[in-house]
């Protein structure tokens, strides 16, 4: 039977055991698992339990601190990179497990935030491996760029604000949707029998005063989906900081950013800090200016985040030029799928307000029939002339 | 080591087949009485972890099914109008106060107790399953979790109920939503994956005694690979029995025997149109042909 190994060798068992284990919670939490004082003394009654035997040792703690799917699959390593030092004794932090079942996208994300810019390398290496397949269509090239992109215009102050107006007036006016759940209300169709009941007593029993009861309303869930390859470039950064600005102003909003490939960037918007925010997005953005693969990141998109994200209060909103070097049945298999789970689906493309285009690349016509909107976004001005549009939902 | 196997055993005779780590955490569980998530794949069996606990516990299970707009009225308790109406009929010509009045019908004999409220009022602990937390909104997870730190319901019109009996909590979720931190964090957490070859094989073997050896292995060889396709909807647990059910019922012995009738008989594994087409006759018979 296996134990777990005892660093000290002596002293009171019973107290060398709580120390580690109380310090293992702290390592944890570290690593970003979900666990405080109450989880630390629940651990040590854990282990008191199970004792050292390895096996339930492991199984209790991770019952305890693991609050996610993702948490499960990464436990393992840091349990063993903790108790197990000498199998593993270079590291006991624990970085996503590569070609673990979330999916590239996530485990770059979280890379970014333990400051390892994790599986890059690989994805980039199979990218160009695919990359000759698509060939060259309009501008759009599936060749994917190693720069680091620059965020400086973040800062630009007076094109910050004029994005942050646009947006707080878009928030104001986006039309709440009704909710299943009620509230109550002085007028409506619906009796509150409750209250009217209540209320009734103080005539004997006659309901003079009636209650009723309305629907609630609440804002729509946003998904932006940003292309940021390099046939977008000129736009990525307007519509970066249109989207700090949604994250900022709406509580419920998801954006993705994908060019070869789809990556979560909510979480970095988030960040307060100009200078954070700058890391975080510049590990996230390696390869970004590069070549796009719109059908095949949507279907990233619907197979790792669609489930939980896209319902029928969710807007989702693609921002693209619809240059895809991908097969234009497979953006719009994708697109259907996403319009089936969302309220409204809302293409943006900033190439429709330059004169003589028409949207005839392969994949934006195929696109086109899947539409709820689809409308022209090159500038602050065509983006507030679209107003109505977001705000009828 | 040894409590392990025995709740492994008492599990089984449960009717629940689990492996070594599953039930060490479902023993964990009874023992920490906190609540205990558990997450998964639709099919995986996480609603069956409640109904096996409540077996094994011999308590009743207390179901709550979550829905979009679930609130307080249909979860935890509502007044009975119609009775209340009622007795104000019959008060009215009593010559009682309108405190006194109010006093009665707003008494315990007019509550009707929703699931919640029912699961801390119980003489004895049962288990109280409460199913796809997910799909319920946010507000109703605040409430619930207010609820499991505190085992207390307040009535404004009667006062706090306090809980008689702390019950098991099992909560599912299929992840159509984030839950929150301090949910996730109140809670022991489980995720149940599809299970492997053996495992599968005893379900198997215990929902269908009559299946030949044969048959059952190259069912759960072919489901496995089958779950290895990149379908839209993988089967589960359940698809596989209803699968099972089938085969005997189309007195198929093995499964290379008509292409054909395993073919139509997919229709209990494969439930959305891509699927059905993506699993063609030649991939059929390769599948069958790697699981014999």
């Amino acid at each position: 039977m296996n134990t777990v190994p005892d660093r000290t060798g002596h002293g009171d068992p019973g107290e060398t055991l709580v120390a580690r284990v109380v310090e293992f919670v702290r390592v944890a939490r570290d690593n970003g698992f979900l666990a405080g004082l109450g989880e630390a003394l629940d651990a040590v009654r854990v282990a008191q339990h199970c004792g050292l035997e390895q096996q339930r040792l492991r199984w209790g703690l991770r019952a305890l601190l693991c609050a996610s799917t993702e948490d499960w699959r990464r436990f393992d390593q840091l349990f063993d990179a903790y108790w197990l030092p000498r199998a593993h004794r270079r590291s006991s932090r624990v970085q996503p497990a590569a070609g673990a079942p979330m999916g590239g996208a996530d485990g770059q994300r979280r890379g970014a935030e333990l400051g390892v810019p994790a599986e890059t390398d690989q994805a980039r290496a199979g990218e160009d491996g695919n990359a000759g397949a698509g060939g060259t269509r309009g501008g759009a090239s599936a060749q994917v760029s190693t720069a680091r992109s620059d965020f400086r215009f973040m800062t630009a102050p007076g094109e910050m604000e004029k994005v942050e107006r646009l947006v707080q007036r878009l928030a104001s006016r986006m039309r709440r949707l009704v909710r299943r759940r009620r509230r109550l209300a002085t007028r409506g169709t619906r009796l509150h029998l409750r209250h009217t009941l209540r209320h009734s007593l103080r005539y004997g029993g006659m309901p003079f005063d009636p209650v009723y009861s309305q629907r609630r309303r609440r804002l729509p869930r946003l998904i932006l989906l940003l292309d940021v390859s390099r046939s977008m470039s000129l736009y990525s950064y307007f519509f970066l900081r249109f989207a700090r600005g949604l994250v900022g102003a709406f509580s419920d909003v998801h954006v993705f950013a994908f060019h070869t490939h789809l990556v979560s960037i909510t979480d970095a918007l988030r960040e307060r800090n100009m200078d954070k925010l700058k890391d975080k997005l510049a590990v996230i953005s390696l390869g970004w200016a590069g070549g796009t693969r719109i059908g095949e990141s949507l279907r990233s998109f619907n197979q790792q985040f669609a489930r939980r994200l896209v319902n029928r209060r969710a807007v989702v909103i693609v921002v693209s030029d619809g240059l895809d070097t991908g097969p234009p049945a497979l953006l719009a298999e994708q697109l259907k799928a996403i319009k089936q789970r969302a309220r409204r689906l809302i293409w943006l493309n900033p190439l429709l307000g330059r004169e003589g285009y028409q949207p005839l690349a392969g994949g934006m016509a195929a696109a086109l029939p899947l539409l709820d909107v689809f409308a022209p976004a090159h500038s602050l001005e065509t983006l507030a002339a679209l107003e109505p549009q977001l705000v009828r939902v | 080591m040894n409590t392990i196997a025995d709740f492994q055993t008492r599990l089984d005779q449960a009717g629940y087949i689990a492996e070594p780590s599953l039930a060490a955490t479902l023993l964990l569980f009874t023992d920490l009485r906190r609540p205990l998530l558990v997450e998964g794949e639709a099919g995986v069996g996480k609603t069956e972890i409640a109904k096996a606990l409540a077996a094994l516990f011999d308590c009743p299970l207390i179901r709550l099914q979550c829905y979009e707009g679930l609130d307080a009225s249909t979860a935890v308790y509502e007044w009975n109008y119609q009775r209340q109406l009622l007795a104000i009929k019959i008060q009215e010509d009593e010559d009682t106060t309108a405190e006194e009045k109010e006093r009665h019908i707003f008494s315990e004999d007019f509550l009707l107790k929703r699931p919640l409220l029912q699961a801390i009022t119980q003489p004895e602990p049962p288990v109280l399953l409460v199913d796809e937390i997910d799909r319920a909104d946010e507000e109703f997870e605040a409430y619930l979790l207010e609820l499991l730190s505190d085992f207390q319901v307040s009535v404004p019109e009667l006062g706090t109920i306090q809980a008689t009996s702390i019950p098991y909590v099992v909560l599912t979720s299929n992840g159509t939503r984030e839950l929150s931190d301090a949910l996730r964090r109140r809670c022991l957490y489980l995720y149940v994956d599809y299970p492997d070859l053996d495992k599968e094989l005893r379900i198997i073997q215990r929902h269908a005694p009559d299946i030949s050896q044969k048959l059952a292995g190259q069912v759960v060889a072919f489901v496995k690979a089958l779950r290895d396709l990149d379908l839209r909807k993988k089967p589960g647990i359940a698809e596989t029995l209803d699968w099972v059910a089938a085969l005997l019922r189309l007195k198929v012995d093995k499964l290379d025997d008509d292409p054909a009738v395993i073919l139509q008989s997919l229709v209990c594994l494969l439930k959305t149109k891509e699927d059905r087409q993506a699993v063609t006759t030649e991939v059929v018979q390769r599948l069958v042909a790697n699981s014999l």
